[in-house]
């Protein structure tokens, strides 16, 4: 791969609670091609979308801190931007959608104006340009009858509209990178095969980068070129997609890759889970993060953290067993 | 809408007759009467005031005396004045523009600075200002009215001679608006002093409310600067309930004027109320009750309108 769109490296973000120091990102490292998809999968609390708040810059600071880290763009580290300088990035170079198509849209405002509203700030459209513009966007997410929606607020749309909104909204200023936060989780699955399905169609059109961040492998198997696994604010595998799910090596992808019902197999068998919970973040085990719920866990798994190595063609893991195979 | 008010005026038909009965009911539990001044003076016999008594209807049993008054309203007739004689309407409309100017001037200046403290508040949580607009608002609440317009006069009254300490107008200076702007400087100020208090810590909790909603995010991450997130992103939503709640204020800010007019000697419905009171001027209490709950009523419905007009999700039915 050529020099990549988006570089992150060994970011880290802490935030300062009460109870001590919570590390929600230790020491993420990836990167993003142009056209690319890279799913970011992980549970809940796994940091993965502190660490795409961060690329963006919408993480509150205080409270999160970010020690350590660089996020590349255009030969700039972002990290290093004003926030005014920044706000001329979001919505412009970087966008983002998120995961509540409900709650995520101004509930008093008409949906063009939020749409407008962008197109004025970045590419200083007059109002007739940006509705101009607001329709041909509303048209190209594929919602029906542009005219007549263009006015109308977000409690008269249905969700999977709404997201079509979001949709249109962020690729607005044709952005080099799209941010998906788990953008289908809210909706019906139809639905979501529909707006998986519009991202695709709009990345192939405009050339955009998506960073997608789920927990769902299905969304990952069908949109993501390049996969990180992002456990306890650590990546700790990082594969092409077919090779994550042919060839998982670390043993938590191994656990989540079983823990998917899959059609081929005999129904009888019963789906393996992962033993045990996500450690909080509060109160990590030393060494490997997952070594207390790890079938292959040995001693030095306990002792030492595992550095993330290549072990094959883009394929990185960080496990002291991964060459045991 | 044409038809939600038109309901609305009419559901506030019962409204009124119960505040009329109760409001009557009340009054009249209440021992002495407008003829209690004269029981102790030796020169009025009590058949003068039987007599008199039965001049004004008084002798009548409560419910006709109520039946009498509620008919004379329903046709526009408030009664007159026991002592004086002079309509009750007139009466109370003399005393209307003070009160609302003062009231009128509170409210205004309570709300920009109410507003303006609590955004400040809630988008800098935890900041220096915002401990001190809290304290600064405890403080206020916990004192009674009264005591900050005594505090007032005497400071800067007595000890400054800044200000005066009560009235409208100096003598032979009715009229003159630099001096009504003078006298109307402590009462607002003591007026608006609670009011802020109070308006301070809803738009607060309002605004703390809409700047962690999801759609404040959204409008953050479409890179917008922060002054236009705050202001038509967060604002219209954090303002809706604060209008409702405008409304259901509004007796408190009756209350709140009453004892104002009280202490400054303002010739407003308030000092009007209670000057009545001691006199048991039944017509003229009444007056000020129907024509005060009158305005709370459609107080309401002209927040529950604006509402409706900033909020779509509102429909009025």
């Amino acid at each position: 791969m050529s020099a990549p769109l988006l570089q992150v490296d060994d970011l880290r973000v802490h935030f300062r609670v009460d109870d001590g120091l919570l590390k929600a990102v230790d020491g993420v490292s990836y990167e993003l091609g142009q056209g690319e998809t890279l799913g970011i999968v992980g549970e809940s609390g796994s940091g993965k979308t502190v660490s795409s708040l961060a690329v963006i810059g919408l993480l509150e600071r205080p409270p999160a801190e970010i020690p350590s880290g660089r996020i590349i763009f255009g030969d700039e580290d972002l990290l290093t931007y004003s926030e005014n300088r920044m706000s001329d990035v979001r919505g412009r170079r970087i966008s983002m959608i998120f995961q509540e198509p409900m709650t995520s849209l101004n509930p008093v405002m008409a949906i063009g104006l939020q749409i407008s509203e962008v197109v004025r700030r970045h590419l200083g459209m007059s109002k007739r340009q940006a509705r101009e513009r607001t329709l041909e966007l509303l048209n190209l997410v594929g919602i029906p009858e542009p005219s007549k929606r263009i006015d109308e607020y977000p409690h008269q749309l249905s969700g999977g509209m709404r997201q079509r909104v979001m949709i249109a909204l962020a690729l607005a200023c044709e952005p080099m990178i799209l941010i998906a936060d788990e953008p289908t989780t809210a909706l019906d699955v139809t639905i979501q095969a529909q707006i998986l399905e519009l991202m695709a169609s709009l990345q192939e059109k405009l050339g955009t980068s998506i960073l997608l961040i789920t927990h769902d492998l299905a969304v990952i198997a069908e949109t993501a070129h390049r996969v990180a696994v992002m456990y306890a604010g650590r990546i700790v595998e990082k594969a092409p997609v077919k090779e994550i799910f042919q060839n998982p090596r670390h043993p938590y992808t191994q656990g989540l890759l079983r823990s998917i019902p899959r059609i081929d197999r005999e129904r009888e068998k019963r789906l393996t889970e992962i033993p045990g919970f996500v450690p909080s973040l509060a109160d990590l085990p030393s060494g490997c993060a997952f070594v207390d719920r790890c079938p292959q866990a040995i001693d030095r798994c306990r002792r030492d953290t595992p550095m993330i190595e290549a072990i094959g063609e883009g394929h990185q893991v960080s496990c002291w067993r991964a060459e045991d195979g | 809408m044409l038809q939600f008010i038109v309901r609305r005026l009419i559901h506030a038909v019962p409204l009124m007759i119960g505040v009329s009965v109760i409001g009557f009911g009340l009054m009249h539990l209440a021992p002495g009467g407008p003829l209690g001044v004269y029981t102790l003076n030796p020169t009025v016999s009590v058949q003068d005031i039987e007599r008199i008594k039965a001049i004004y209807g008084l002798d009548q049993p409560i419910y006709v005396q109520y039946y009498r008054w509620a008919s004379g309203m329903f046709v526009g007739d408030w009664g007159n004045t026991f002592f004086g004689g002079r309509p009750v309407l007139t009466v109370v409309l003399e005393r209307v523009p003070a009160t609302m100017l003062l009231a009128g001037s509170s409210l205004a200046i309570a709300i920009v600075l109410g507003m303006f403290v609590g955004i400040l508040g809630a988008v800098r949580r935890y900041s220096v200002f915002d401990y001190l607009a809290t304290t600064g608002a405890v403080f206020a609440l916990s004192f009674p009215t009264f005591w900050f317009g005594l505090m007032a006069i005497y400071i800067f009254a007595i000890e400054l001679r800044w200000l005066p300490s009560g009235g409208m107008f100096e003598l032979g200076e009715e009229g003159n608006i630099l001096d009504l702007l003078v006298h109307l400087i402590l009462p607002t100020a003591v007026l608006a002093l609670v009011i802020v208090a109070t308006w301070s810590r809803y738009a607060r909790s309002s605004f703390l409310e809409v700047i962690n909603q999801d759609y404040i995010r959204t409008a953050r991450s479409k890179g917008l600067r922060g002054g236009t997130v705050l202001f038509r992103h967060a604002f219209p939503n954090a303002v809706t309930p604060l209008i409702a709640l405008l409304g259901v204020q509004l007796p408190f800010l009756f209350s709140g004027a009453l004892v104002a007019e009280t202490i400054f000697g303002w010739p407003g419905m308030g000092r009007l109320f209670v000057d009545s009171l001691t006199m048991k001027e039944y017509p003229v209490l009444m007056g000020l009750m129907m024509f005060t709950a009158g305005f709370v009523i459609i107080g309401n419905l002209l927040a529950d309108v604006a509402v409706a007009m900033v909020d779509p999700r509102v429909r009025l039915e």
